[in-house]
């Protein structure tokens, strides 16, 4: 097995009902996170597990400790984690209008001098691309998506702000994100969608899933 | 109905919490002092997760528009029922058109009102919590206001207390105490505890600790010593559960809460572990903590210690109130104590 696709895995302790799998190397990647969907689903069938959390290139755990041992969840997943991985349906394609700019999305020109492109050329790479949903989770129905355009990672704003709007389609790191509710973050906003991001009257809640694929298309550049 | 007549917007309808909701987002909410909530339903015959008030802000007033049992639990806060006293721990019957106050606790910071038949308000994503953060759950989405009118269910049967007109309680000295203004925390190791190295170690585990003012259902931010990692690792963004103990580049301690972000990205030091969990409900800012290391062996068996005691307090309130719907097997090991009408209780009581 090469190191690349296989990181060292390590398995912590969440305090007394949860364990979180960390196979995370030093960039995010796309082959161990579909390990870590696959493994989540299989997971929930195991007695004893409540909860599969994926996180980036992690998993959390979440367990009865009292009916199920953890020394014996962990030996569990040690061995799970070798497993091949099992098929997993193709996420969606959803097509997420955007409204670049202006006050939809206030960072936009100051990002885009900060990297020496036009606004136009950070809207033509941002909604080129296709992006898939790593994870869900932070705020409710939060999307983690990975597939950015590396020329447009950028850190994390000095100070975060208080409040991001809900709806505004953001950039932190090498990640993107839509901003499910109105909270601080300190990424940048280059725009604002009407798509809702979560609905507590549904079950699932969250409109996406880990493996979904998703599309910005930009609906106007607002100056 | 209950009619709310005082209360500060962070008082809140919660049960014991939303399952099954982490991978979309949605955090655990629920009583913050978990116990005093399964302990409260229990005194008056409900099941251990049924809703009730979490009341933070005080003084606090509501007025039973019916007959109706309660139990009060948590922290150590005066109330009355109708200007008689009443113990926390202790079950009572209110009845229609009278008051309820409770006013700052002398010890301890959040006190839970559980109610026969429990609160009715609808179940969002499997739980009846109010989610503050988010704005649903519980009673409209938000924390409770003057005027509000809260639904209770009818409880689906009546147990007996002809016998018991002052009501019955608990001797809790065998579950908690209130250690005031210091608690010491049991923990175990996060996945960053050995980047912190023995210095930082030493440092989290024999140090006194202050909770700070930004102390609320979300988290708490301690002051001490800064703790710093030894090697600092770019971390992804992970799960995270209550009682994860951070440390955020400043070096200074956060414990994420009941209505914690579900995934962090900073360095976990430690973890309380879940038998603790109330403690940490009960403290105020200003307050001094301690954390003490236990192996897993122990997180797990303080919980099950709990979990039987619970079930045997159970069965013991079925006894006293006549309560033969449950076949009683006599295993448990943990005896709670319950006790009979106080004297101050019964004297003003018909």
């Amino acid at each position: 097995m090469n190191d690349l696709a296989h990181p060292p895995l390590t398995i912590s302790m969440e305090g007394t009902g949860a364990l979180l799998l960390d196979a995370a190397g030093a960039i995010f990647s796309e082959t161990v996170q579909e390990r870590i969907w696959s493994l989540a689903e299989r997971l929930q069938a195991v007695p004893g597990i409540r909860e599969t959390v994926p996180g980036m290139n992690n998993l959390m755990v979440v367990f009865d400790p009292l009916h199920l041992d953890p020394e014996v969840l962990e030996q569990r997943l040690h061995a799970e984690w070798q497993a091949p991985v099992t098929a997993r349906a193709e996420g969606r394609l959803v097509d997420v209008p955007v409204t670049y700019g202006g006050r939809a999305g206030e960072d936009l020109f100051e990002f885009a001098e900060a990297k020496g492109m036009t606004a136009e050329e950070v809207v033509a790479l941002h909604a080129g691309a296709v992006y898939r949903v790593a994870a869900v989770g932070a705020m409710p129905g939060f999307v983690y998506l990975s597939g950015l355009d590396p020329r447009l990672a950028a850190p994390r704003r000095a100070v975060p702000r208080m409040g991001v709007p809900k709806g505004s389609v953001i950039i932190g790191g090498s990640q993107a994100g839509i901003m499910p509710v109105t909270a601080p973050s300190g990424w940048h906003i280059l725009g604002h969608t009407d798509l809702a991001l979560f609905d507590e009257s549904r079950d699932p809640p969250a409109t996406f899933r880990p493996g979904d694929r998703i599309r910005f298309v930009p609906r106007e550049v607002l100056s | 109905m209950i009619e709310i007549l005082t209360t500060g917007l962070s008082n809140s309808v919660q049960d014991l919490g939303r399952f099954g909701h982490l991978d979309a987002g949605v955090g655990r909410s629920g009583a913050m002092d978990g116990q005093a909530l399964r302990l409260a339903n229990r005194l008056v015959g409900n099941e251990e997760n049924a809703a009730g008030l979490e009341i933070a802000i005080f003084p606090f007033r509501l007025r039973f528009e019916a007959d109706c049992r309660i139990a009060i639990a948590g922290a150590d806060a005066p109330a009355s029922l109708a200007g008689r006293d009443m113990p926390a721990f202790w079950a009572a019957a209110a009845k229609a058109g009278e008051e309820l106050r409770v006013d700052p606790p002398l010890k301890g910071a959040r006190v839970i009102i559980a109610f026969e038949g429990g609160i009715d308000v609808p179940v969002v994503l499997s739980s009846r919590s109010t989610d503050l953060k988010s704005g649903w759950g519980g009673f409209e989405g938000r924390g409770l206001k003057r005027g509000d009118r809260i639904p209770l269910h009818l409880p689906a049967k009546r147990t007996d207390w002809s016998h018991l007109p002052g009501g019955f309680g608990m001797d809790v000295s065998a579950w908690r105490s209130l250690a005031g203004e210091s608690a010491v925390l049991r923990i175990l190791p996060g996945a960053e505890w050995q980047a912190f190295g023995k210095e930082g170690q030493d440092l989290l585990t024999q140090s006194v600790w202050q909770l700070g003012p930004e102390a609320n259902r979300q988290g708490y931010r301690l002051e001490g010593p800064a703790l710093h990692p030894e090697r600092r690792r770019e971390l992804f963004s992970h799960g995270i559960m209550p009682g994860t103990v951070q440390v955020p580049p400043n070096g200074q301690p956060i414990i994420q809460l009941a209505e914690a972000n579900t995934c962090g990205g900073y360095p976990k030091i430690a973890h309380v572990i879940e038998a603790d969990l109330w403690r940490l409900a009960q403290l105020r800012p200003g307050d001094r903590l301690a954390f003490r290391p236990v192996t897993r062996r122990e997180a797990i068996e303080a919980l099950r210690a709990e979990t039987d005691a619970l079930a045997a307090l159970a069965q013991e309130i079925r006894l006293l109130t006549r309560d033969y719907s449950h076949a009683f097997d006599g295993t448990h090991t943990l005896r709670p104590a319950l006790l009979r009408a106080s004297p101050d209780m019964q004297e003003t009581s018909p």
